[in-house]
């Protein structure tokens, strides 16, 4: 494995997967080091939404990001599309976050309250809704729903699909996806980046970490820093039903293929390896507390998983001061920020700079500044 | 394409498929008995719609989805049939609250 590439991404996850796409499309020799099917990977645990409601609290520059990534899902979907043929069914009318009783709708209405006391809000769009009103959009409502929040940018995508969108894109692009390959040490000499791998030394003249949560073990080999809180989450799936949600909801929606989701937990134990009942018998229960004919539903699966999460729940989007050409991109929200990552981040990473009015506001620096009280950044 | 052996000497249990009477034996799975009566009740499948006939009759293949007495998606094959259950073929999706 000598070839020289451009641009090594480390990660083969929705975020590397899109950045390496991006990449791709603008003719740079990529390579994309992966690990292998059965590694743990958030691109096969996620909930799919593309969701632009409530983010940003405490990093105006989240808002603005998310809203542009939202914005910009239709050209990618419409790209892979051209390139694959595969149709990653995005649904972009319009979401809902509902709330069971008055105290959980005076608290969602505080939180859209404060958003929108927040610089950036202009962009947000996000209002209350009271239950007479989601009802007329969403029938079959339970008489619990105390009403909720709308944001007209909000949406879903059949995110698996779009997984395999891009790596057949990669493919066309003739980008080399090379699985079986955690990188245990990346030294820079010459001028290029040599990634030391089990099947030998890959080298590039940059370097893009896109591995998720891995990525707080491999920046510091670059002079990087990705503080990382992974949390743990679950997903219940029903079997397939005639249509009857025309919105995503927060943490319910119905895909194109009929099959109900209803999410999604969100834990701080990271083991994955078997399901709590408890847990999903708490998402199903308010689930069925909503839409009361969902109880009729059978439950087909249920899945856990452990979810990238940058330690104050906002990306990070970084380029080594010591050793240049070497980039750290870790997000929470891969499937919403896709366009981003394919489109703006690819752009930056090929130019050799990240753009300040775009992305300044992700840098690690940040956790330098001052020690963030921790929290997701999702609410 | 099915026939009953000579030697099934069971009783006869009375359904109804979309409505029609159907004789079946007791000790028959529901997806036994719609193969045994010679009609075509092949289900359309959730999402591409393509006709599909029970496969396995051991509960794995979900081959056999059928709406038992109003209720969808059930497995044809582990349910028992019962004097005047009414079965339905499933067209596609089963419907929400059915």
């Amino acid at each position: 494995m000598s070839k020289d590439y451009d641009v090594a991404v480390i990660g083969g996850g929705l975020l590397g997967s899109a950045i390496a796409w991006g990449l791709g499309r603008l003719g740079q020799r990529t390579a994309v080091l992966d690990e292998g099917d059965v590694t743990k990977r958030a691109s096969r645990a996620n909930f799919a939404l593309v969701w632009v409601q409530s983010k940003g609290l405490g990093m105006p520059a989240y808002t603005g990001w998310t809203v542009r990534g939202a914005r910009s899902w239709a050209n990618l979907a419409t790209a892979l599309r051209a390139q694959t043929g595969v149709d990653v069914a995005l649904q972009q009318n319009g979401g809902f976050h509902l709330t069971l009783g008055e105290d959980e709708y005076g608290r969602r209405a505080d939180l859209v309250t404060r958003m929108h006391n927040q610089t950036g809000a202009a962009d947000y769009r996000m209002e209350m809704v009271s239950a007479s009103e989601a009802g007329r959009v969403l029938p079959g409502l339970g008489p619990e729903v105390s009403g909720g929040s709308f944001c007209p940018l909000d949406g879903h995508v059949n995110s698996l699909r779009t997984y395999r969108a891009l790596h057949a894109g990669l493919k066309a692009f003739g980008v080399d996806y090379l699985p079986e390959r955690p990188v245990s040490g990346i030294t820079r000499e010459g001028g290029e980046f040599r990634l030391a791998t089990p099947s030998g030394e890959v080298r590039a003249a940059k370097v893009v970490l896109a591995a998720g949560n891995a990525n707080q073990t491999l920046a510091p080999m670059v002079g990087l820093s990705a503080p990382m809180g992974p949390t743990r989450g679950q997903i219940v799936v029903t079997e397939r039903t005639e249509p009857f949600l025309p919105h995503p909801l927060s943490t319910l929606r119905q895909t194109d293929e009929g099959t109900v989701m209803i999410g999604d937990s969100k834990e701080d134990v990271l083991d994955d390896r078997s399901m709590r009942q408890g847990i999903n018998a708490v998402m199903a229960d308010r689930a069925q507390r909503t839409f009361p004919h969902l109880a009729r539903l059978n439950v087909v699966r249920s899945w856990s998983g452990i979810r990238v999460m940058p330690r104050d729940g906002f990306p990070i989007y970084d380029q080594s001061d010591a050793h240049p050409g070497a980039f750290v991109a870790c997000c929470h929200s891969g499937v919403t920020l896709a366009a981003n990552h394919a489109f703006e981040i690819a752009r930056m990473i090929a130019a050799g700079s990240l753009e300040p009015d775009l992305v300044g506001a992700f840098s690690a620096k940040r956790f330098e500044a001052t020690e963030r009280r921790a929290g997701s950044g999702y609410y | 394409m099915f026939k009953r052996s000579v030697h099934d000497t069971r009783p006869i249990v009375r359904i109804l498929v979309e409505g029609a009477p159907v004789e079946a034996r007791a000790g028959d799975t529901v997806s036994a008995a719609l193969l045994a009566s010679g009609r075509d009740v092949r289900r359309l499948t959730a999402v591409s719609g393509a006709p599909r006939l029970p496969y396995c009759m051991m509960g794995v293949c979900f081959d056999c989805l059928v709406t038992i007495d109003g209720v969808g998606n059930r497995q044809g094959c582990l349910v028992p049939v019962a004097d005047g259950m009414r079965i339905e073929i499933q067209k596609g999706k089963r419907e929400i609250g059915r």
